[in-house]
């Protein structure tokens, strides 16, 4: 018990770190740890290397849990043995002093034959497991108690083992979908893949997903204004083995395609902007997703067309949902929903950077090798558009249109092997741990001594007291009121 | 009643439960001043302000003169009585007034009034005061009541005043029937969490005082805790499940589920700590660390730590 009271402790503090530390993997901020290297670039290395942005798959977490789980099996194993034992083993005897035990009572009797046998009568409907020797009744009850206590510390085994299941096969992905574009489940499909070992992304659930429209709505009164209050993807889906629906993905409603889960995380804006190049041709249409960086839905997004002639353009924008004016002059959106959305553009041109084979975010531009769009006054060309609007770049390089506004949905998609084992674990766990609380396990005697009395007695065999009304109802069962003579005496 | 009558009146029963709250501690401690002056044997340590009974009726001889101090004594007995029933009166005034703005604030937002932090404070001061009156009838910790009704005091003093947030909708994220279940078993095994660690802690400096090794508060600690673990234990579950649901992972170690874990893990080691020969005043420190854990799941998690859960902030 000590070893496990000390590395019990000991999972509780190394747990804690991963709280206050960014983690890597941790859902709610992808960059966290990331700008935690660039605010602290002296410490963050250290950290690194003490595993301290992934505590919970570092070693010495793992070693705690391992330790604990290795000395809770070599604690569990005996006493699955004992359990065994004592489960084929009868009641054992009287001790030899009963007045020693917690419950103590001693009765006068007229036939205390009959009296054992109404003991044992009333013991059995009680469901002790009950031996009538020829001086004495043993009894025995609550042995469900360490049978919970077995299957609540074995249950601990299945939920690991469940989890690392998990962790192993299953994978999680991310994937934003602006609305009418098709999602083939392909790993080269999604934004984020991030697959366990021995997950099969070769044979990944057959299907295509199509966000056929999206809807936000946001409060719009009170303190709480711009909060949101309800979303909804309506998504069409083909899947081998599901056919072919609909379905309308919300917040605690995922669609669930045979095993395979879409969950709505989040969305956004995609306006859809057309880029005419400076021959005139259409080199880039459709809409383009938007990150949303605040709580107003002021949105970063980037549009690359390297197909344009003469020259690639790059267009960097920022979109606001309700443009209102600023403090200092700047447009900064209001409200969430898309009251009186405006794009604004700056130009760039030169090399996208998109062939020199590293991989690119399609959110962001590599400015290293691009030069900013100037207006005939020398100062770098902005824009402001409403949608229906066209404007021309300088020098001749093309035009572009704001033609309207779509949304973005963004999904996480997970499979996850192990959950099923992880449920049920669980479900064991619960009642394993409820059993083993809830329940005292006691033994109960009651010897005829040779002056026509008989002695009751119970005995704990847990930190949970006998009952009191065991051996209260036992005395009466055995037809004497319980405050009759012989009340407890101690020392007589 | 419309739903806007329903939260003024949820807000005017708050603030009446401050009001018999605050009389009651008053009444509990007035008490406790009474009997503290009657000497040093009838003296309770200020961790219990007040037994209700006629504990400490017979004073020491030296404390006051011997000639007529009986009609003294008894007339102070009985004041003290009388206040030390008032208080309890009042307590279970307090809890009525206290569930009575729970239920109104159900009705005001149409939902169970559990989604906010200010909401899960004033839940959770219901839970606590009703938990300690269903335990106290028949046994004897009405020592611990004056702490009970002082926790309950603040608890319910910081959601009105720091936490407090006007009925609203919730953010579709809350929106699920799981919301139900598993915040009411986080609130309920608080509850349960906070009488543990008061009734640890009187019990830890009675110990230290009198030597005691087994009293009437290590049986409520012992009690609640075993009837608090399982229901945290579910509300992790619940969590878990709702998790799945909502984010598509059941456990993805955001601060919220960590800190869930660690209190969990804490309390595990106490249970443990329990059955350990000569560790019981160990177990009783992990209890209380356990309990600081919870507290800082609710306080720190919301108010300092972005995560998942962030949503649940003020």
């Amino acid at each position: 018990m000590r070893t496990a009271v000390v590395l019990l402790v000991l999972l509780a503090l190394t747990a804690v770190p991963g709280s206050v530390l960014p983690q890597r993997g941790v859902s709610s901020d992808p960059s966290a740890v990331a700008n935690f290297y660039a605010e602290h670039p002296d410490l963050a290395p250290w950290l690194d290397r003490l595993s301290l942005f992934n505590v919970y798959s570092a070693p010495w977490f793992a070693a705690v849990y391992v330790l604990l789980l290795v000395s809770m099996t070599g604690c569990v194993v005996p006493r699955s043995a004992q359990l065994w034992r004592d489960f084929r083993a009868a009641p054992p005897p009287s001790p030899r002093h009963l007045s020693r035990e917690s419950a103590h009572r001693r009765l006068q009797v007229v036939d205390s034959d009959a009296a054992l046998d109404a003991a044992a009568a009333h013991l059995r409907d009680r469901r002790f497991r009950v031996v009538r020797t020829a001086g004495e009744v043993r009894a025995e009850k609550g042995r469900v108690r360490e049978l919970g206590n077995l299957v609540f510390h074995l249950s601990l085994l299945v939920l690991l083992f469940g989890v690392a299941g998990g962790k192993l096969l299953g994978y999680e992905g991310r994937v934003a979908l602006a609305e009418g574009a098709t999602f083939a489940n392909v790993s080269s499909s999604y934004d984020a893949l991030t697959p366990g070992p021995w997950a099969d992304l070769a044979g990944l659930e057959p299907l295509q997903l199509v966000l056929d429209d999206f809807e936000a709505q946001f409060e719009t009164e009170g303190s709480r204004f711009g909060e949101p209050r309800g979303f909804e993807a309506v998504v069409s889906y083909g899947s081998e083995d599901e056919g072919e629906g609909t379905f309308t993905v919300r917040p605690n409603r995922p669609l669930d395609i045979d095993g395979t889960k879409f969950f709505l995380t989040g969305h956004g804006y995609a306006p859809e902007l057309t880029v005419r190049d400076g021959n005139g041709d259409v080199a880039a249409s459709g809409p383009t997703i938007f990150l949303p960086v605040d709580q107003a839905f002021t949105s970063d997004g980037v549009v690359k067309v390297p197909d344009a002639r003469p020259t690639s353009l790059a267009l960097q924008g920022l979109f606001l949902p309700t443009a209102v004016d600023g403090p200092d002059g700047m447009g900064v959106s209001a409200y969430p929903g898309a009251v009186n959305p405006i794009v604004q553009l700056s130009a760039y041109t030169g090399d996208l950077g998109l062939d020199d084979g590293t991989p690119q975010s399609v959110y962001s531009l590599d400015f290293d090798d691009l030069d900013r769009v100037r207006g005939s006054d020398g100062e770098p060309w902005r824009v402001s558009l409403a949608p229906g609007q066209t404007v021309r770049l300088p020098d001749g390089l093309g035009s572009v249109t704001f033609d309207g506004l779509s949304r973005f949905a963004n999904f996480q998609v997970a499979r996850d092997p192990g959950k099923e084992v992880s449920l049920v674990a669980a479900i064991l766990l619960m009642l394993g741990l409820t059993v083993s609380l809830a329940v005292p396990r006691r033994r109960v005697w009651v010897r005829a001594g040779a002056d026509g009395t008989i002695e009751l007695a119970g005995r704990a065999l847990s930190r949970r007291p006998v009952p009191s009304n065991d051996i209260d109802d036992l005395a009466a069962a055995i037809d004497l009121p319980p405050a009759s003579a012989g009340q407890h005496t101690e020392e007589q | 009643m419309t739903s806007l009558d329903a939260a003024r009146l949820s807000d005017t029963l708050v603030t009446t439960a401050l009001a018999v709250f605050s009389l009651a501690l008053v009444a509990f401690a007035v008490a406790a001043a009474l009997t503290r002056a009657k000497g040093p044997s009838a003296a309770r340590t200020p961790s219990e302000p007040v037994p209700a009974g006629p504990a400490g009726s017979a004073g020491p001889a030296g404390a006051l003169p011997p000639s007529g101090a009986a009609p003294l004594d008894r007339g102070r007995g009985t004041d003290r009585g009388f206040l030390a029933s008032a208080a309890t009166s009042m307590t279970l005034l307090g809890t009525i007034v206290v569930v009575l703005a729970v239920v109104a604030r159900g009705v005001a937002a149409g939902r169970a009034p559990w989604g906010n932090m200010y909401e899960f404070g004033l839940t959770g001061s219901a839970a606590v005061a009703l938990a300690f009156l269903v335990y106290r009838r028949g046994r004897p910790v009405d020592g611990l009541a004056a702490w009970i009704v002082a926790v309950v005091l603040v608890l319910l003093g910081i959601s009105a005043t720091s936490l407090y947030t006007p009925v609203d909708d919730l953010v579709p994220v809350l929106n699920s029937r799981w919301l139900v279940v598993h915040v009411a078993a986080a609130i309920i095994a608080g509850g349960l969490f906070t009488i543990g660690a008061l009734a640890t802690i009187a019990h830890l400096v009675r110990q230290r005082r009198h030597g005691e090794h087994d009293g009437p508060f290590s049986q409520l600690a012992h009690t609640v805790h075993l009837v608090a673990f399982p229901i945290w234990t579910f509300a992790v579950i619940a969590g878990a499940v709702w998790a799945e649901n909502a984010w598509g992972r059941y456990w993805g170690w955001d601060p919220k589920e960590t800190w869930a874990f660690i209190t969990w893990v804490l309390y595990a080691a106490h249970l443990h700590a329990l059955s350990t020969v000569g560790w019981r005043r160990r177990a009783g420190l992990l209890a209380i660390a356990g309990f600081a854990a919870f507290l800082f799941n609710f306080f720190g998690v919301n108010l300092w730590i972005p995560g998942l859960h962030s949503y649940a902030g003020v």
